[in-house]
């Protein structure tokens, strides 16, 4: 059995894996304290009491911004005139940032730890509905949920009058028809609104005016899937829980050329190093790791020098990146840099939602851009237009969201740490990664 | 029940699974991508007729509804085989090798990318990252999800769909 306490996230699942069954059902939740926290909850705490517990816990956001989750549930109008009718709790599970594939195993291995993390944070706000904001894609974690959801209605632990008191909730799955943009929050709110997913202008932001003007609490699923254990063991337990400045457990993935590539429960400020070579497996034999992109593709290169850096928010920041989701992809020596990058902006081309002009027409401009640098027909002086034209579409400011910021900041970063190899293939007029 | 409802070319069964939908949504045009899953699913693709019908279910200008189907990876408003074939070509896959299985899947279906194969099976698409990194490179064949796919492998996994 896996300690719950140091394991807070995966030790159920990982319980569940060990004895052959895929999930962790409803009996296995429950038979383990599952219920308990939001029971404790509903019952025994008042929504600012939870709020502060959580504020206090230090607990940040685990899709890629890290904003405080108590913070940002403490901005939701609790009483006069804004505070009646419908508020809103929506689970961000859009998970389609490339290189992360955690949100997925939470919801396919252990689907009531999320319903019962949303009970909770549904509480903190007074929220009467709860949508689950899933990617289109997500097959098996669509009929995980759909499953946990009915079971749990039937325990009573969703609907009306939860535990006996007069909260009610209700919770639903919007299955996306799928665009990157839907993560942004404000773009996620007009796609489950049943709109083209653009995002929208901020202030006001969702917390005032969020879901059909309402009140609005966006969250992502590792987020929400940490609040039970928190209730349970407290603010000071999960403060404890982590190695360096940040609280609480995360978990971390690697993807890439490793020999053991997955998804790992660790604490917060786990040396990527640590991670790589303990967990991962180390490098397959004959490949040399040249850099990561720590937290999914739109975060910037992280080289040797960082490696034994901790995965905490402000470290990572503090070394021109972002820990993002915390599932890192690996570049490895046999990869090009040039076509690394080429991929990575046809991406974000692909997924511009198209309403921004310097987002829609700069980012295919860019990637044809390095098609070209790739395939030999590079010209000298190109490297110092990507360099000027990543201000005109990255800078923050120049467009409503933050998508093409998030394209160009990889794309610096390649700049900045490869550029011996942009070079050469302008230079030699070929990719040296290619047999001639 | 409107005039586009009598009118509908949508099943009784289409009509109360989009109902269910509208339920639990403070109006009926929130459900408009719901509604073009739930038709999809059922018909493989929206035609301008489907279209039609539920822009007029919702209440909804079908320009509107279209604006709407277009912008959507997932929702297709041109036929597509019986089952769609996904190969990812996000980073981490393209890091284990994308390109290559997309070729040797290319070649096994004899179609590219936007093709269809001439029996109708299978139609081939891109698709950003699956989620399925630590198993890359990933496929997705209708509802099921493979990876590490091998081109040694796809005999097996496509001899699986009718």
């Amino acid at each position: 059995m896996h300690d719950l306490s140091t394991m807070p996230l995966t030790g159920r699942l990982l319980d569940a894996d060990a004895a052959g069954k895929g999930v962790v059902d409803l009996e296995a939740y429950e038979a383990s304290g599952g219920y308990q926290a939001a029971r404790q909850a509903v019952t025994g705490m008042t929504p600012a009491e939870i709020r502060e517990l959580v504020k206090d816990a230090n607990l940040r956001g685990r899709g890629g911004a890290g904003f405080p989750t108590g913070v940002k549930w403490g901005f939701v109008p609790m009483d006069g005139a804004a505070a009646e009718g419908h508020k809103y709790l929506v689970c961000n599970a859009d998970e389609m940032e490339p290189g992360t594939f955690k949100d997925r195993y939470l919801m396919e291995k252990d689907p009531h730890m999320l319903i019962e993390g949303m009970i909770i944070g549904a509480w903190a706000i007074e929220a009467d509905k709860a949508y689950v904001f899933l990617r289109g894609e997500y097959h098996e974690p669509y009929r995980q949920l759909q499953d946990a959801i009915a079971q749990a209605r039937s325990r009573g632990y969703l609907g009306e009058g939860i535990f006996g008191t007069g909260f009610n909730l209700e919770l639903a799955v919007h299955r996306s028809g799928g665009r990157y943009i839907c993560g942004e929050e404000t773009a996620l709110l007009n796609a489950l609104e049943g709109k083209r997913a653009q995002p929208r202008t901020k202030p006001p932001f969702p917390p005032a005016s969020g879901a059909w003007g309402r009140p609005t609490i966006v969250n992502n699923v590792e987020t929400l899937c940490n609040v039970p254990a928190i209730v349970t063991n407290g603010a000071d337990w999960f403060l404890e829980l982590g190695r360096g400045e940040d609280a609480g457990t995360k978990v971390f993935g690697v993807s890439g050329r490793v020999n053991n590539p997955g998804l790992w429960e660790l604490p917060m400020g786990t040396p990527i190093r640590e991670i790589i070579d303990d967990h991962a497996g180390g490098m397959q034999k004959g490949y040399r790791l040249r850099g990561i992109l720590p937290g999914g593709a739109s975060t910037e290169f992280l080289v040797e020098e960082h490696f034994d850096l901790p995965m905490e928010y402000a470290t990572i920041q503090a070394a021109g990146s972002r820990m993002g989701t915390g599932t890192m992809i690996l570049m490895d020596d046999s990869i090009c840099p040039v076509d690394m990058s080429r991929n990575l902006q046809h991406f974000f081309a692909q997924e511009s939602c198209g309403f921004c002009t310097p987002c829609r027409e700069g980012l295919p401009w860019v990637e044809q851009l390095l098609l070209d640098i790739e395939e030999g027909r590079g010209q000298p002086g190109d490297l110092e237009v990507l360099d000027r034209n990543a201000d005109f579409i990255g800078a923050p400011g120049n467009t409503f969201c933050l998508h093409a910021t998030g394209a160009i900041e990889p794309l610096m970063s390649a700049l900045k740490y490869f550029r011996d190899d942009f070079e050469a293939h302008i230079s030699t007029g070929r990719c040296p990664y290619r047999e001639a | 029940m409107s005039e586009a409802q009598l009118i509908s070319p949508l099943s009784a069964e289409e009509v109360e699974a989009i109902e269910a939908e509208i339920a639990h949504l403070p109006d009926r045009a929130s459900a408009a991508i719901d509604a073009l899953l739930i038709v999809q699913e059922k018909r493989g693709w929206i035609s301008d007729e489907s279209l039609a019908a539920i822009a007029g279910l919702l209440g909804m200008s079908t320009a509107d509804l279209d604006s709407i189907a277009t912008f959507y990876n997932l929702i297709y408003r041109r036929p597509v085989g019986r089952h769609v074939v996904m190969v990812c070509d996000s980073v981490s896959c393209y890091v284990m090798g994308c390109d290559r299985l997309r070729g040797a899947v290319e070649e096994k279906l004899g179609v590219k990318p936007g093709g269809t194969t001439e029996d109708g099976r299978f139609t081939l698409l891109p698709i950003v990252c699956l989620g399925a990194c630590d198993r890359a490179p990933a496929m997705q064949v209708g509802k099921e999800l493979f990876g590490p796919v091998a081109a040694d492998d796809l005999d097996g996994i496509f001899g699986g769909f009718d």
